[in-house]
């Protein structure tokens, strides 16, 4: 396989860490932004160390909307093109919190939300002129249905996969593949506090799944592959008898 | 949430945090509520109550290869690097772990903190007899950079310290050449213990020995045991083995787990191997990590859990010792699938360490009634005889027993305070042993 410019955006987080891990492996070259520097250069010596034929990095607050569009032409200066970008970042917002606070309700729809489709209107552009290449982003089994756990969350996800098809069907002719990667439970820091059942699986389980489903050019992946069929019977229970669960 | 260490007893409610880098790990010390209890822990391998408290740092965030020198294969990694990830990463090179337990699934910061020791222990020692230095976060004196010869009072109480001295950042360690991924082994059959133990003797110059024991048989056949030797191949293919096969689901009902099934699985074992002496060339995988292709085989053991009970007995205590104590596991039919048996080395200077000169013998136990009268008769025949119990392994020895067998605890106690670790890092077990 020939080397790939590889961006990724959340790149401290957990499964993204555990891709660009794979990548690495590869000898791809990778540019990295996340939000804390000194994470950032570890993981990109580390990257290093592994066997990527090159990585950059910067720093990147996805809650500063007015950089994102510099972030990402910073990077494609660095770079030149990207076969893959992907987009990682997110924070688990408590629904119950939320529920009596507004101000963080907005907060989390605009960083799991708003923040994304930010960034992809400015990537989008970047790679429909370019030409080819493939715009991950993952996204979750809670943007599926709302359920009165998770719905702050969920809905935000929610926003991010219908803009994703939307944007999918308008790149597709130019030669761009999008693909919502859409994870059950994943046992990262960002989970740390939630008791642990069979359904949990590792960062670098769903890694593989990520990876596979991108070169692939795969629309949309579930991972692990289980969660295709419950969120298959979840999507499908009639509202009425849903209303009444406890999920 | 709840958590429990690899045999799933005790199983307690606790908080877990992971630091993403060490100023997170200092500002963690220093948040601490007064009279909280710390831990750090890994991937949670040790068995017993060693990584348990009601707050858990997990060293998962602390996961990057610093540097590695590939003229000389000295590695410097954050403690939270697992060893299956160095194996991956680097056996492709030609290198390969100094010491490795039998698992691959521990953390580079727990395999120092418990002082592991893998087959060669005979001949190379322990984890930590490889460490270049390392850096650890204490509460009094901050980040420290420790060495066998640099700071070496905190090296020594920090190696085999089972977390208690501080939080281990990192570490430089050197990697071991290798000429293949491939390892010959040979299989010696023992029809009992005089033999085995005959047989150790006479293959000392062997890289990797280790011995299978059927504990459930008892009489002319007590000890009887299957002995495995390897050395690495040099044929020159480096070849990292692929993940997980299959996986235990969930916990099994605890009746999968009994005297007959045992009994057979043991007999199965043993006589698989026709001939008294078998050789064949093994993936490195197969040969030290037979147990991780099963995921979860903890759960086989069912809800209640259980405990491994890891024994040293000195060389001049030995025969005689083991007869002792497998005489009465076999009278107690409470029998265990895997006891491995196996010849020390020399034990090293760090105050903790489980190895020295002698057998050590390592049983599971299921967790059933009447199981801990057993195990503390047990510890009375080990004292007797002057050994010692694996703190890893442990989640039930008396405070006395380990005062009793561990005679540097005073020295260990003194460094913990000198470092102000005694007020932040205390474990379950820690507690218990009233270290």
């Amino acid at each position: 396989m020939t080397t790939q410019n590889i961006l990724i955006i959340g790149a401290t987080s957990a499964m993204a860490k555990a891709v660009a891990r794979l990548w690495a492996q590869r000898s791809d070259r990778l540019y990295l932004l996340a939000r804390n520097e000194t994470q950032l250069a570890a993981h990109a010596q580390d990257l290093k160390i592994t066997g990527a034929k090159s990585v950059d990095y910067a720093r990147f607050d996805a809650s500063e909307f007015e950089q994102h569009a510099a972030c990402v032409d910073r990077a494609f200066d660095c770079c030149g093109k990207f076969d893959v970008i992907l987009i990682c970042h997110g924070s688990l917002p408590d629904q119950q919190v939320c529920e009596s606070d507004v101000t963080k309700t907005l907060e989390a729809l605009s960083i799991n939300g708003v923040s994304v489709i930010s960034l992809l209107t400015h990537i989008a552009n970047r790679m429909q002129t370019q030409g080819d290449g493939t715009i991950a982003v993952i996204t979750s089994v809670a943007g599926d249905r709302g359920r009165q756990s998770n719905y702050v969350y969920g809905s935000a996800k929610a926003m991010v996969s219908v803009f994703l098809q939307g944007l999918r069907n308008r790149l597709y002719r130019k030669g761009i593949s999008v693909l919502d990667i859409k994870p059950g439970f994943v046992d990262t820091p960002m989970t740390e506090h939630f008791d642990k059942t069979m359904l949990w699986a590792q960062p670098t389980r769903v890694a593989a799944d990520i990876l596979k489903a991108i070169d692939k050019k795969r629309n949309t992946v579930y991972t692990p592959r289980i969660w295709r069929w419950i969120m298959s019977i979840i999507r499908n229970i009639p509202e009425l008898i849903f209303k009444r669960l406890n999920l | 949430m709840k958590f429990s260490g690899w045999g799933n007893y005790p199983v307690i409610e606790a908080q877990e945090f992971s630091p993403g880098d060490s100023l997170a790990v200092l500002a963690a010390m220093a948040d601490l509520p007064s009279n909280a209890t710390l831990i750090p822990r890994g991937l949670g391998r040790s068995y017993g109550d060693s990584a348990l408290a009601p707050r858990l740092l997990n060293t998962r965030n602390l996961d990057y290869f610093i540097d590695f020198d590939a003229s000389s294969g000295v590695l410097r990694c954050g403690a939270g690097v697992n060893l299956a990830r160095i194996l991956q990463i680097f056996v492709p090179q030609g290198w390969f772990l100094p010491v490795t337990p039998g698992t691959k699934y521990v953390t580079v910061g727990g395999a120092i903190a418990s002082d592991v020791h893998g087959k060669n222990h005979h001949l190379d020692g322990c984890f930590s007899d490889h460490i270049v230095s390392m850096k650890v976060a204490t509460p009094a004196a901050g980040v420290v950079a420790c060495s066998p010869q640099s700071n070496t009072e905190l090296f020594c109480a920090t190696a085999g310290g089972m977390g208690l001295t501080g939080v281990i950042l990192e570490a430089t360690f050197r990697l071991k050449p290798i000429g293949s991924s491939m390892i010959h082994e040979t299989i010696l059959k023992a029809k009992n213990l005089d033999q085995a133990l005959e047989l150790f003797e006479a293959n000392q110059t062997a890289s990797y020995s280790v011995a299978w024991i059927d504990c459930l048989s008892s009489g002319n056949s007590l000890g009887r045991s299957l002995i495995n030797l390897g050395e690495h191949a040099d044929d020159g293919k480096f070849e990292v083995a692929r993940g997980t096969s299959v996986s235990v689901p969930c916990n099994m009902p605890s009746f999968v787990l009994n005297h007959y099934s045992i009994k057979v699985f043991n007999a199965l074992n043993y006589n698989r191997v026709r001939k008294p002496q078998q050789k064949r060339l093994r993936h490195y995988e197969s040969f030290f990590y037979p147990l991780d292709g099963i995921a979860n085989w903890n759960r086989l053991y069912g809800k209640a859990g259980f405990v491994q009970y890891q024994f040293l007995l000195p060389l001049a205590a030995g025969l005689e010792g083991i007869r002792t104590v497998l005489t009465r596991i076999a009278q107690s039919g409470r029998g265990s699938c895997l006891a491995v048996l196996k010849v020390f080395g020399k034990g090293n200077a760090n105050l903790l360490s489980f190895p020295s000169s002698g057998y050590t013998l390592a049983l599971d136990f299921k967790i059933t009634p009447g199981i801990f009268s057993l195990l503390d008769e047990l510890d009375a025949i080990v004292l007797a005889h002057s050994g010692k119990l694996y703190l890893t392994k442990d989640a039930r020895m008396s405070a006395t027993t380990f005062r009793q067998s561990y005679p540097a605890w005073e020295t260990f106690i003194e460094t913990r305070k000198r470092y102000g670790a005694d007020a932040v890092f205390n474990s379950n077990q820690s507690r218990r042993l009233e270290i």
